[in-house]
Parts: C-alpha cells; sequence; structure tokens
C-alpha cells in the first residue's frame, strides 16, 4: 500500500479573473522507503503540492490518502492528529522553537500527542541519536549551528513512529556538504522505511531520489526512476581515447 | 585525463611493471576511466623515447620489463601538476550544439527538447549518486572522481534551465516555439 496517494488534485488560490490554478489534475503516490524528489521552476506548483499533502491544506478538487485513509473523509481533529503521529515536516528555515531545546524540540509532537513525557524524551533523544546529535540534547536553537539545526529538525520528522517525511527545499541557503548531509539523512530514514518527498530546485539532491518528478504550471509532466544497474553505468563509462 | 601524468605519478614511489600500472590507475582513478593494457605500453613507450622514464632491464620483453621514472620524469611531473589545463576555449558540447541548432529551427518543440535531455542528465545524476550512497565503504578516489562528474551533469542541467528562461524570454527565439498559433503573433511583438 502506499504511504501517501494524491488523485486529480487541483488547487485554485483566489477567484476568477484572478485565480491561479496552483495545481492541476495532479496524481502522485509514494510507496514504504521510497525518496521522491520534485522538481520544477519556481511558482510551478511544487509547495502547494507538498502542503496538500500534508494536510496542512485543503485541495480545490481531488483525493488525498495517507496510509490509506482519505484525508477527505476525516475530521478535523482525526486529521490534526495524523499530522502529529504520522507526518513529519522539514521546511527551509527548519522552524525550531527558540525557547526549546533540542530534545524538547524533537519530543514536542510526541507530547502534543499525548505520549507521556518520559516515553517522548526517549524517543527524542533516539532520534537524536541516531542523527550523531546525542550530546547536543539540551542545547538550545542559537547554541546549535546551521547543520546541527538542521539535523534536529530532521529528528523531529522522523521520531516516533511517523511514516511520510515532507520537506521543502530542506537544505535551505546550506552549502553543497550540508545539502549532501541532509539527502543521506533523508536516505537514511527512508532506509528504515519512511517514506519521502522532496521539493527541490537543486539538481543534485534531487539525485538522491529513487523517483524524480518534474512539475510545471500546477502539472506533473515528466518523471525518472533508477536502475539498480551501477556496475553498467560504471562500465558505459569508458572513455574514448584519455590522451 | 592524462594517461602519460598519471603514469609518471604512479612511478614516481618506486619502479613497477606496466600491468601492475594499469591496476593502479584503475584503483586510483576509482575505475571511473578503465584503461587497457595496450594503451598503458604505447604511453610508456613513449615517455621512454621522451627520457622521462627508463627501462631497469632493457633485455626483457613487455610484461618483463620494469619501469622507474627518471629526473627528467619527475620536473615533467611536477611542471604539469601546477599548470591549469586550458580552459579558455569553449568545449563542442554535443548538448549545447543541439540547444543551439533547436533554437533556429521551425516546429521544433524546445521545451520538451530540453526536459528530455534534463531527465536524462538527472537519470545519470542519481546513478552516480548510488554510488556514493555508502559513505563509509566509499573509496577516496572513486568519491572525488563520482563528485566532479556529479558536478559536471548538475552544471549541464542549470544551463539548460538558464535556457530555457532564456528562449522564453527571448523575442527572435519565440518564433521558434511551436507554441499556441493564435498566440505566437502577439507574443512576438517586441
Ligand atoms: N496562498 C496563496 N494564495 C494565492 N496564490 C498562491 C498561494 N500560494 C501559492 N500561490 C500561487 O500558486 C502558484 C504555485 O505556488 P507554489 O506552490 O508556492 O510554487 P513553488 O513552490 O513551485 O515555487 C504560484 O503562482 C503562487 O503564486
Ligand atoms: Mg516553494
Amino acid at each position: 500500500m502506499n504511504v501517501l496517494e494524491m488523485r486529480q488534485i487541483t488547487k485554485v488560490y483566489g477567484t476568477a479573473p484572478n485565480e491561479v490554478r496552483a495545481l492541476d489534475g495532479v496524481d502522485f503516490s509514494v510507496e514504504p522507503g521510497h525518496l521522491v524528489a520534485v522538481m520544477g521552476p519556481s511558482g510551478s506548483g511544487k509547495s502547494t503540492l507538498l502542503t496538500i499533502a500534508g494536510s496542512l491544506e485543503e485541495p480545490t478538487s481531488g483525493e488525498v490518502v495517507v496510509n490509506g485513509q482519505p484525508l477527505g473523509s476525516m475530521s478535523r481533529n482525526e486529521r490534526a492528529a495524523l499530522r502529529r503521529r504520522t507526518i513529519g515536516y522539514v521546511f527551509q528555515d527548519f522552524n525550531l522553537l527558540p525557547g526549546l531545546s533540542a530534545i524538547e524540540n524533537v519530543s514536542l509532537p510526541l507530547e502534543l500527542d499525548g505520549v507521556g513525557l518520559r516515553r517522548a524524551r526517549a524517543a527524542g533523544r533516539a532520534a537524536l541519536e541516531s542523527l550523531g546529535l546525542a550530546d547536543r540534547a539540551d542545547h538550545f536553537p542559537d547554541q546549535l549551528s546551521g547543520g546541527e539545526r538542521q539535523r534536529v529538525a530532521i529528528a523531529r520528522a522522523v521520531v516516533g513512529e511517523r511514516t511520510l517525511l515532507l520537506a521543502d527545499e530542506p537544505s535551505g541557503a546550506l552549502d553543497s556538504v550540508s545539502g549532501e548531509a541532509v539527502m543521506r539523512l533523508i536516505h537514511d530514514a527512508c532506509q528504515r522505511g519512511v517514506a519521502a518527498v522532496v521539493v527541490t530546485h537543486d539538481a543534485q539532491l534531487a539525485s538522491w531520489a529513487d523517483r524524480v518528478v518534474f512539475i510545471r504550471d500546477g502539472r506533473i509532466v515528466d518523471q525518472t526512476s533508477t536502475s539498480a544497474d551501477v556496475e553498467a553505468m560504471l562500465g558505459r563509462q569508458r572513455p574514448g581515447t584519455p590522451s | 585525463m592524462s594517461v602519460r601524468h598519471a603514469l609518471l605519478a604512479l612511478l614516481s614511489d618506486g619502479a613497477k611493471y606496466g600491468l601492475q600500472l594499469r591496476n593502479e590507475f584503475e584503483a586510483r582513478t576509482g575505475e571511473v576511466w578503465p584503461l587497457n593494457v595496450g594503451q598503458v605500453y604505447q604511453t610508456l613507450a613513449r615517455l621512454e623515447r621522451d627520457g622521462l622514464v627508463a627501462v631497469e632491464d632493457r633485455g626483457a620483453d613487455g610484461p618483463q620489463r620494469l619501469y622507474r621514472i627518471t629526473r627528467a620524469g619527475r620536473r615533467e611531473l611536477e611542471e604539469w601538476l601546477v599548470t591549469p589545463p586550458d580552459l579558455s576555449a569553449p568545449p563542442r558540447d554535443e548538448l549545447v550544439m543541439k540547444v543551439l541548432v533547436a533554437a533556429e529551427l521551425e516546429g521544433v518543440d524546445v521545451r520538451a527538447m530540453i526536459q528530455a535531455h534534463r531527465r536524462y542528465l538527472i537519470s545519470v545524476m542519481q546513478q552516480w549518486t548510488r554510488v556514493k550512497g555508502d559513505e563509509s565503504a566509499l573509496d577516496l578516489h572513486l568519491a572525488l572522481a563520482v563528485d566532479a562528474e556529479i558536478f559536471r551533469l548538475e552544471a549541464l542541467v542549470r544551463w539548460l534551465d538558464a535556457a530555457e528562461g532564456r528562449l522564453k524570454r527571448h523575442p527572435l527565439a519565440r518564433r521558434a516555439q511551436p507554441a499556441r498559433p493564435a498566440t505566437r503573433k502577439t507574443e512576438a511583438r517586441p
């Protein structure tokens, strides 16, 4: 079963004659353990796709199904619970709460979900540990480097039993080494079974994905997939005649 | 990739046989640039002719010959390392040519063409990225070579993005787009 399934999603902002069709009949799905990148020019509808997938916004028409549950048939409270329990978000600016330590930031979604403090903190600590941040647990965001803040944001997105990770330009303004580190972390989360969607305009980051989807003017126009055939790839790279 | 200088570099830490040089070359370039033995011996013969390597035992035949770097060879190697390669003339990149040609032709859907190239480039980048996948098991030489390849391909993708934007904005280039005929006239107006 797909973790995320979007069927015939259309999103219209504003009203005629000034309406903007941000998404126009999009079909999109992600299997467990898969990392899908969404690429497209600015204004093509990437962020809209992600916010609708994450139930942060409702489509004008079409259906979103997460882990087999259609969002349209859920109550407000059920959707809120899904956002706390099942879906992790990583945004460009990482959105860490400045007054909370790293561990508090990471375990907050679980606490909001009614998980007891001790269990929430234990899960938070495990997530931080898996990202090599055990010794930063009690630091506040302003005591962390850019790369560390980013890892805390990813820890928060994967803490507990989350199955869907949504990231919008997750490397932000970081350099290419840190960008690669972020993608490695998301890639690792996928190896543990999480399904991830990463929106990016950066081809290097997108190339970490199992599948790259191209969006333009609110429509999916193309996609790639990877064959596992790396050996053939190396064989094919034989040069003509090096001088 | 200069095989000549790569061989000099391999000989700089001691005398070696031809086959050994081939294996070390491939290992050091992360096997991204395979090299056949014939090419190795051919290059060694030229290096010997130029006095940059010497053969230890002249009597031995091909595989038994042990090569060592000469003093002139070391100077040549040091010089080569610090001399920037000539990148001043643009390479004849086939992809660039295709887009330049397409921009001139009537009835070519340049946008679709660019997307086809973009998809291909990114799928090749995906495969190289897979090679990098497990960092702990990654050989340094391979990682460096793969990074170079990924940056090179990325530059082409970025160029395609820029080209697409430029074609959209440029009044003359628009003529070449098979855009809706009804709007073509008004769009082409300066
Ligand atoms: N809240 C909104 N109100 C009105 N228009 C919006 C809103 N959000 C996005 N849009 C418009 O929808 C289109 C797609 O936007 P977005 O999904 O943010 O694109 P991307 O993330 O690919 O840059 C754009 O034309 C944008 O201006
Ligand atoms: Mg956006």
